[in-house]
């Protein structure tokens, strides 16, 4: 079994090999571990990506915005990665963002888990049937798990999903109630003298 | 009196760092001081009479055991270098987490004598080689049958059986990565394993020798003194491997600063200190001579350096016993004051040092602060301005910004990895080849480039604006931005520079470690010894905590 400070130091010298500034490659070696420890084929996905990249070509999107086409080639996932993790706070204003074709969208996850934790908010990324759910950058919840993730991602959608609950009022009334099995019915005297305070504020 | 914390921008170079000693903060002493009170036992010795075979020995407490494992194996003396090239050695160690069972110590004969071939798993923790010195361990050995305790000036001079060659962890060869046991109490130091794995290892040297003398001539031999245990430490041999771990790690190195400056610092702020306190630290320094007498390097640098440390250190005597007086206000200020004043850089931070051996309150509470989590601190801060990065990189690097990188001089060097080893090395860019595949720790050259590149800027424009057109200075946006909030993380000297000394970042590092004797045998890779004069593990549950100056 290969560490993980073993897949971090080898992703990231392997992207500076294939031409990433070593500030991007760090990038890459913290993206690919987080994968890796999440149970995703970071390793995979980034041997793939970075073989194909020798003979192929991919688009850079460096300024994010509410709808991005590429012109001729898909996104390449690292430096989009690194743009939107950069731009996030901006990007939170938007909501909903576009990009018509990402190059290996699973390397695009990990920037938006930690986009997801800088903002303190959710982020759900959706292309075709598959979908994630970027969660503070505790975990990634997807409905593509132990399956390959495609190696192009068309027509994505990412949204900043609002701190709203994941609950109905009537659910957590109902809850509520049964908490308030734990409480003391408080008699005048109990009202009086159980506080320890608030009795003088008058002072 | 408010003392200020010294100025990173004189601390940090490199010279300075270079004349860095153990103290009481130093790695080593906090983990003897750690596991004091754990149950030692060494539960197995399987070796022949050749001193080859299988060793255990291990640390409990409750239900937490460490076990160290270790193959003595039987090398060629022509195979035998300490050097990072080589593939055998006399032992090969290994630190496992828990009882080891019987097949992981198969499992363990296959991989760990292979060292960086092998492969280790998660239930390893540490890693490590060792070799003789052949001299002293056949002399040793010698003695011993015959019934007799070995040469004392030989093994003063040399003062080990057996030095490593390198001590892995966190990772490297499928080793556990530190996450899944950080949160454990009893590590949290910095390299506190890495430290059991080279004591116990100082333990094996002892039993081996113990050991095959008595299978030379059984009637005879008697085993090695613990008083002459005792002085015998662990050498190690260190390159150029360890030079970059202080330039990856700057939050971390600034933890082990800082706790240092925070100690000095609080230290100089006693009003009345003692006569107690007074007496412990005078003893420490008249004690400590015989550290610097017994310090024997055949490198002229180094020579220079004990020479004068030893002449700086008798008028230091003297100004204690004769001028300074203890009773009056701020000693210790006074005494700092006056090194700066009056001796060098070696000999400010040798005494520094030894400031701290009577005042456990102050430095006891700051070992628990020198690990860092790196990883809070990874993301760029890219909502800040070019205007925020142009201030600190003023504020924090102020001499790096007056380099002038059009002289060849100051570019005369590069760091690579070498493709045989997977190991740091270091070249004159002009000479060799492969400077395209340079490593990113020319920070000095890299951060005058942004700075450079930031002139040209508008004040409000954001970070992430920057980088968009200035990728490749994205290893450096992130350093100042960390440099921003740890002053102590970054070297305030240019590492590519013609004359720069490597061993000097190497000595910084070992000196956090507790080392002792620093003995370059060139500009790129030292000698030295660790645990020597420590307690021996029976001995742990009382000992003095001031064995190195005894």
């Amino acid at each position: 079994m290969k560490s993980l400070s073993e897949i971090e130091t080898t992703s990231k010298r392997a992207s500076r090999a294939l031409g990433y500034s070593w500030g991007i490659s760090e990038e890459v070696g913290k993206s690919v571990r987080l994968l890796e420890m999440f149970n995703f084929e970071g390793i995979k996905n980034l041997n793939e990506y970075l073989n194909e990249k020798k003979d192929k070509k991919f688009e850079n999107l460096n300024l994010i915005n509410e709808n991005n086409e590429c012109s001729e080639f898909s996104y390449c996932p690292i430096i989009l990665g690194v743009s939107f993790l950069d731009q996030i706070e901006k990007i939170e204003k938007i909501k909903t963002i576009n990009f018509s074709k990402i190059a290996y969208p699973l390397l695009f996850l990990p920037f938006l888990s930690r986009s997801s934790e800088v903002i303190g908010k959710k982020i759900f990324f959706k292309f075709e049937k598959n979908e994630f759910l970027l969660n503070i950058n505790v975990n990634i919840s997807t409905n593509l798990l132990n399956k390959n993730c495609p190696n192009i991602a068309n027509n994505v959608e990412v949204k900043i999903l609002e701190n709203n609950d994941n609950f109905t009022e009537q659910d957590w009334k109902s809850l509520y109630q049964l908490s308030e099995k734990t409480f003391v019915e408080e008699t005048e005297s109990l009202k009086k003298g159980a506080a320890g305070a608030g009795l003088t504020d008058n002072d | 009196m408010k003392v200020e914390l010294r100025d990173p921008n004189i601390i940090m170079k490199l010279s300075r760092l270079g004349s860095f000693h153990q103290s009481k903060l130093s790695f080593l002493r906090s983990f003897l001081d750690e596991f004091k009170d754990w149950e030692y036992n060494r539960d197995l010795f399987n070796l022949d009479p050749g001193g080859y075979g299988v060793a255990i020995y291990s640390f409990k407490k409750d239900k937490r055991v460490y076990s160290l494992v270790c193959f003595a194996n039987k090398i060629d003396d022509n195979d035998r270098s300490d050097r990072v090239i080589a593939t055998k050695w006399d032992a090969a160690f290994t630190l496992h987490d828990g009882v080891p069972s019987k097949k992981d110590i198969e499992r363990l004969k296959n991989e760990v004598p292979r060292q960086e071939v092998g492969r280790l798993s998660y239930k390893e923790l540490t890693l490590s080689r060792a070799n003789k010195s052949v001299r002293v361990f056949n002399h040793v050995v010698e003695k011993l049958s015959e019934g007799n305790q070995p040469d004392l000036d030989l093994l003063e001079k040399v003062g080990y059986l057996y030095r490593t060659t390198a001590v892995y962890g966190s990772g490297k060869f499928g080793l556990a990565d530190r996450f899944r046991i950080k949160n454990r109490a009893e590590i949290n130091g910095p390299f506190r394993l890495e430290m059991m794995l080279v004591y116990l290892v100082r333990q094996f040297t002892f039993d081996q020798v113990n050991h095959v003398a008595k299978h030379k001539n059984p009637e005879k031999a008697v085993n090695l003194d613990k008083k002459i245990c005792r002085n015998l430490g662990i050498g190690n041999s260190t390159g150029l491997g360890m030079a970059p771990f202080i330039v990856n790690h700057p939050t971390l190195l600034n933890n082990w600063i800082l706790s240092r400056e925070i100690a000095l610092k609080e230290i100089r702020e006693i009003k009345n200190v003692n006569s107690k306190d007074a007496d412990l630290f005078k003893k420490c320094v008249k004690d400590s001579l015989k550290n610097i007498t017994s310090w024997n390097s055949e490198s002229e640098f180094q020579i220079k350096k004990i020479n004068s440390l030893l002449f700086n250190v008798k008028k230091f005597l003297e100004f204690i016993e004769n001028q300074l007086d203890f009773s009056t206000p701020y000693p210790f200020n006074q005494i700092y004051l006056w090194l700066e004043k009056e001796t060098c850089e070696e000999t400010i931070e040798y005494i520094v040092s030894m400031m701290m051996e009577p005042f456990d309150k102050i430095v006891q509470p700051l070992i628990k602060k020198m690990s860092s989590d790196e990883e809070k601190y990874f993301r760029i801060p890219t909502e800040r301005t070019v205007l925020d990065l142009k201030n600190i990189l003023k504020q924090r690097y102020p001499d790096i910004l007056k380099m002038d990188f059009k002289d060849k001089s100051n570019l005369r060097n590069f760091w690579f990895i070498s493709k045989n080893k997977e190991e740091p090395r270091y070249a004159d860019r002009f000479e060799e080849g492969g400077a395209e595949l340079e490593q990113p720790l020319a920070i000095a050259r890299d951060i005058k480039k942004l700075n450079d590149q930031l002139i040209s800027c508008k004040d409000d424009l954001t970070i992430d604006r920057f980088l968009m057109n200035n990728a490749d200075l994205r290893h450096v946006v992130r350093r100042a931005f960390i440099v921003e909030k740890f002053p102590y993380a970054e070297i305030q000297d240019n590492t590519i520079n013609e004359n720069v000394v490597p061993i000097d970042m190497l000595r910084l590092k070992l000196s956090f470690f507790g080392a002792l004797k620093f003995d370059p045998k060139s500009d790129k890779w030292l000698r030295i010894c660790m645990f020597q004069g420590a307690p021996l593990p029976h001995e742990l549950k009382d000992y003095n905590q001031h064995w190195v100056y005894r």
